[in-house]
């Protein structure tokens, strides 16, 4: 729990410096920073990381390729498709192996179900931070759940999904799967209004998220914030228009963008991102082609998993999480084992700023602004 | 969308004539280090290219030298990346800091220097960022051996008695002989880690 760890007198009156962490419940998991206050204003904020390292890097380089993608569940495990995501495309890159057109409808299918499960549970968590106790967040449970069975019965696992394979995906969506994700799809608006009812114009949530740790584009920008917080801040960018990567070129869908990049716009953003991702889901399940999941080449690899040695080089990879810009950087040597295998975490990275948005702020904002960053301590301490 | 290497290498030649570059792959390597900054402020700066955006900085060991890897994409113009990397020996890991032209440079050079031991000069707050202070060694480079787990240290061994914990004598003086010899104890390692 929050303690006070010293008092100490200085000439702009008395600071106090508070610990917040590694314990504390709104930090989402062992994140903890040092907040200089006077008073209830934040004049100091230092992030302090590394209570989940477990050098992912490390583990990873010592492993065959193949058996990296079970340990990338692990770093954002609210969404681990998302990196699945990534760190296959960031392979195939390396070892040019093509994917089959009905492989990455599954994977572009899978991966917005992933998004629309992190921006509900993220928008619950936050107004769990507001005090909205857990009233909101289990209405978004509720429809998390659903897709989590999904999930469960495709790929085996509801949150380690380790789904997607070099060369296409581990198991085909059967017709009844199919049927259960167009039940999602078509039940999710209903959802949706009746959250918005509840939330959108809510006086207290207006006034405890409106005009709180606002970020500029400029700032964000430079500091390489990426994902939902970037676009609050009004910055047009997203990977999936950006790069088209996998088939998102395909697909017509907008990009919310904020006006203030205060918390509010950050929540309604996420908002907005969900009714898209259902748009994507609708084109692709009306598109949808029957055929081969796997690349027949790259089928006696998922047997022989040291066979798997893509020719010496390097590459980067990346997809837009549901966080923001995960990097995938794989350096080769012609063996079993990368030689240098990093990860591009956007949950490390989007605190590059929490000082900022915090300065001058109460200390229970900064609670929501942390909040609506939206941060999995799997993926900031790797 | 991307941008041809060789056209950011003929351009960076043209206008910073002294900066001395090398092709390698689809990535440009800046073999006088600290010619970094006024690479990358240019890039960021020119209406050409307008880099604007610092994605990705990685360490890496190549045995003979360490390297720090640079991804650049514009947020304005949409397109990316360009790779830049330098190259310093691991006796005089030196490279200027661009956490003070790029934010975004700011905690991952702090996991670089975690991590790789590169010491990037100029940064506002270089210190370690997942390992503790009193952390002793780089990580992530080739040469690190791992510490032994089932040995403990002296300091371990006060806080534990200090506690009422009853250690045996055959790794008190095993805490002692390392301690005396200024040692970590070391894991055993494969002859060969790697095939």
């Amino acid at each position: 729990m929050t303690n006070i760890a010293e008092t100490k007198n200085t000439d702009a009156g008395q600071t106090l410096e508070v610990n917040f962490g590694p314990q504390h419940p709104s930090t989402h998991g062992v994140f903890r920073m040092t907040v200089q206050l006077e008073g209830e204003k934040i004049r100091g904020l230092k992030p302090v990381f590394g209570y989940l390292h477990r050098n992912h890097e490390q583990i990873a380089e010592n492993l065959p390729y193949a058996a990296i993608m079970p340990y990338t569940d692990r770093l954002d495990y609210v969404n681990a498709l998302s990196n699945n995501f990534g760190y296959a495309l960031t392979i195939e890159k390396l070892a040019a192996i093509e994917v089959p057109e009905r492989a990455e409808y599954i994977r572009v299918i899978m991966a917005e179900l992933a998004r629309i499960v992190n921006h509900v549970a993220v928008i619950g968590f936050m107004l769990n931070d507001l005090g909205a106790f857990f009233t909101p967040l289990l209405y978004a449970f509720r429809e998390r759940e659903r897709i989590l069975d999904l999930f469960e019965e495709v790929t085996g696992s509801r949150l380690m999904n380790n789904y997607f394979r070099f060369g296409g995906v581990k198991r085909d969506l059967t017709g009844q799967n199919l049927a259960a994700i167009r039940k999602i799809v078509s039940r999710f608006p209903a959802f949706l209004k009746e959250f918005e009812a509840l939330l959108t114009k809510n006086e207290i949530l207006c006034m405890r998220c409106q005009n709180i740790g606002i970020l500029s584009a400029e700032a964000a920008t430079n500091a390489g914030i990426t994902g939902p917080v970037l676009r609050a801040s009004g910055v047009n960018y997203d990977i999936r228009k950006v790069d088209g990567y996998s088939i998102y070129n395909r697909f017509d869908f907008k990009i919310p963008l904020g006006q203030k990049g205060d918390v509010y716009d950050r929540f309604y953003v996420r908002l907005l991102e969900i009714r898209e991702s259902l748009k994507i889901l609708d084109q692709a399940l009306a598109a949808i082609p029957t055929g081969e999941i796997m690349n027949k080449k790259s089928l006696p690899m998922l047997k022989m998993p040291r066979n798997l040695k893509p020719p010496a080089g390097e590459a980067y990879g990346r997809v837009e999480s549901p966080k923001g810009e995960l990097g995938f950087y794989v350096v080769s040597d012609g063996t079993p084992q990368p030689w240098r295998y990093h990860v591009r975490a956007p949950s490390l990275i989007n605190l590059t700023l929490l000082e900022e948005m915090c300065l001058g702020q109460k200390i229970a904002d900064a609670i929501i602004i942390l909040g609506s960053i939206d941060i999995v301590l799997g993926e900031t301490d790797r | 969308m991307n941008i041809p290497i060789e056209e950011i290498k003929k351009e960076l030649e043209s206008r910073l004539p002294d900066v001395k570059l090398r092709l390698i792959g689809n990535s440009l390597l800046i073999e006088n280090a600290d010619d970094l900054p006024r690479v990358a402020l240019f890039l960021k700066e020119s209406p050409k290219f307008l880099l604007d955006y610092l994605s990705s900085v990685t360490g890496a060991d190549y045995l003979t030298f360490l390297e720090s890897v640079y991804h650049f994409y514009s947020m304005a113009k949409k397109h990316g990346p360009v790779t830049l990397r330098v190259r310093v020996t691991s006796h005089h890991p030196k490279i200027p800091s661009l956490a003070p032209v790029y934010r975004s440079a700011e905690l991952q050079e702090r996991e670089a220097y975690d991590t790789f031991g590169i010491i990037y000069e100029g940064h506002p707050d270089l210190r370690r960022l997942f390992m503790w202070e009193e952390f002793q060694g780089y990580p992530l480079r080739k040469d690190y051996e791992q510490e032994d787990a089932e040995v403990l240290e002296v300091s371990d061994i006060a806080w534990l008695e200090a506690r009422g914990i009853k250690i045996p004598a055959e790794m008190k003086e095993k805490a002692k002989a390392l301690y005396a010899a200024g040692q970590r104890a070391v894991a055993h390692k494969p002859e060969k880690p790697r095939p």
